[in-house]
């Protein structure tokens, strides 16, 4: 008893940092087409920026001279919206080059980058390129490290344990982001947008979309999630250029194994893979339960190409075949 | 309305539409005939902006619009049917519907009353998926979301393809109605004789990317010579 207790309560953070990692990334790829592999990178500006805004580190902004709770929530709310700031940079620039082609068009007189929408591959290599040159960037700048932001709330007993209550928190704020996302794409003029441009991108120009507002729209939402998610792990970690690599990974493999239904497949895969890593590292140890999380991830892609989500679907064509 | 002035345009180094004029005058439904590959779509593509001309005008409501993006098109007038529908096959008919509302800018009015009043279907599978619905239902529902936000011109490729022959004189029917009653300007491609003859107050014939002959309504109540430009 004891023990599923335990499994229970550990299964709370799981979820929430895989949700958490996955849904920046899962939208871009969903929406766009586009592996952003500096991913990681966005949320390490997040965390970088919480630690700055809390301490006191942006000039004219004294978010460090709030009360109370407000202190930590100012600072992560500035860094979600920093990073989606930085994220439309990166959409205007490197992503649909819309920047460099207008410089470009007025100097040498044609267009020098085709946009990465739907270049899986190519996405990949510039954003890869990117993550590479905000690491270095990061460690000239701030040095190896930044002074970190304490844990709030304190300590959850339960029997002859305990955990951090933040922690299981979480799991609540991956819920309602998952609940906002659905409600998003289910209920608002952009979600419906963002949907028809997925399945025909030229018919839905031909109705009055412009779909390349919409493409910049979504990588803004999807930096802004990163960015968030490195605000609320910022009190977990030691904030250094590095901490994106470990989060990639996760939302990487949780991408892959949910598929390209962005509400539906985090929630299975992260579902899922919590559950995994929860048993494996409980039982095992943390590295155990790395390589379940790894070996899982293979055999469903192996067996589900397309996904968790594609079985979802599945199951409603047939229900409405049966209808 | 519409006028195409030395129209060259293709698909990266193929030119498909050699030279093409062509005009389009308020509350007239001007149809294109040609056989199949033609440059049928590619001449209606042109209109909407999906292709680029690399030779020649495009003017739209006496606007020049050979650089304007189709979303902008959209947004000043033109509602665009493309040929197999297109419909959002993951986007329920009402969805679809409100895809169409952001056509033509400068008419506030959305007409879901007159569009439920030529297909009552669309009203009754409301909440049903885009891409469930049977061929002629999703044309019914292609004109539908092109028609709902009140467009000055809508542009029609090959309504009749892959549609039952009963349901076919339905559409022209419609079409016309939807002309007289809401004096939207109509420019339609097709291959289908009586489509062409039902429908068109004028018609161009098209043959190899260009425009050869110009039919009026005398002409076109002759079938002989409709049929002289579809024949294999
Ligand atoms: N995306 C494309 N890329 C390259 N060539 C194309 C493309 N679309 C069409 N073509 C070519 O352009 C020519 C004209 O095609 P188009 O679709 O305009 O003809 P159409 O008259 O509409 O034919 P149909 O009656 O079959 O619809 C054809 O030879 C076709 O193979
Ligand atoms: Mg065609």
């Amino acid at each position: 008893m004891a023990v599923g207790l335990d499994l229970l309560v550990q299964f709370f953070p799981n979820f929430a940092s895989i949700v958490l990692a996955a849904t920046g990334l899962a939208i871009i790829f969903g929406i766009m087409g586009i592996i952003n592999l500096a991913h990681g990178e966005f949320i390490m500006v997040g965390a970088f920026s919480t630690s700055l805004a809390y301490n006191g580190g942006i000039p004219f902004l004294p978010i460090d001279a709030l009360p109370g709770l407000g202190r930590l929530i100012g600072a992560m709310l500035f860094a979600a919206l920093v990073t989606a700031l930085f994220g439309l940079l990166v959409e205007r620039t490197i992503i649909s080059g819309a920047i460099p082609n207008w410089i470009a068009e007025r100097t040498v007189g044609h267009p020098v980058i085709t946009p990465l929408y739907d270049r899986l591959l190519d996405s990949m290599v510039a954003t890869w390129g990117l993550s590479l040159i905000m690491v270095q960037t990061f460690r000239n700048v701030f040095g190896n490290s930044l002074s970190g932001v304490p844990i709030p709330f304190g300590k959850l007993s339960y029997g002859n344990s305990s955990i951090g209550l933040y922690q299981v928190l979480l799991a609540g704020v991956a819920a309602l982001v998952l609940v906002g996302l659905y409600l998003l794409f289910v209920r608002t003029d952009y979600g419906m947008r963002a949907r028809a441009t997925i399945q025909n991108e030229s018919m839905a120009q031909s109705l009055g979309v412009n779909t390349e507002r919409t493409y910049m729209a979504t990588f803004a939402l999807g930096s802004g999630l990163a960015g968030l998610t490195g605000a609320l792990y910022a009190p977990l970690l030691s904030i250094e250029p590095g901490l994106g690599a470990a989060f990639l990974v996760d939302a990487f493999v949780a991408v892959v194994v949910g598929g390209s239904s962005v509400v539906v497949g985090t929630l299975l895969s992260g579902g899922l893979l919590g559950i995994v890593d929860t048993l494996f590292s409980n039982v095992y140890g943390t590295f155990a339960g790395r390589i379940a999380l790894l070996i899982v991830a293979i055999v469903l892609i192996r067996f589900i190409p397309e996904g968790l989500s594609s079985l979802v679907e599945r199951l409603r064509e047939r229900r409405l075949e049966v209808d | 309305m519409l006028e195409l002035d030395g129209v060259r345009a293709g698909y990266d180094s193929t030119p498909i539409l050699r030279n093409v004029d062509l005009s389009v005058e308020e509350g007239e439904i001007v149809g294109v005939m040609g056989k199949n590959g033609v440059g049928k779509t590619t001449l209606v593509k042109t209109v909407m902006g999906l292709v680029e001309p690399d030779q020649g005008t495009v003017r739209f409501d006496g606007r020049d619009v050979t650089d304007t993006p189709p979303h902008e098109r959209a947004r000043s007038g033109m509602g665009y049917i493309p040929q197999g529908r297109e419909i959002f096959p993951d986007l329920t008919v009402e969805q679809n519907l409100r895809m169409g509302e952001s056509i033509n800018e400068d008419s506030s009015d959305l007409l879901y009353e007159d569009v439920f009043d030529y297909f009552p279907i669309l009203d009754e599978r409301r909440d049903q998926n885009g891409g469930t619905m049977s061929g002629g239902q999703q044309q019914m529902l292609a004109i539908a979301r092109a028609l709902v936000a009140n467009p000055d011109l809508l542009l029609l490729d090959e309504p009749s393809e892959g549609i039952q022959p009963s349901i076919v004189a339905q559409i022209s029917e419609d079409m016309r109605a939807i002309n007289e009653d809401l004096g939207t300007t109509i420019l339609f491609v097709e291959q289908n004789l009586s489509v062409i003859r039902d429908m068109a107050d004028r018609c161009y014939a098209m043959e190899r990317g260009t425009i050869v002959d110009e039919l009026g309504a005398t002409d076109l109540e002759d079938e002989a010579t409709i049929a002289s430009y579809l024949a294999v």
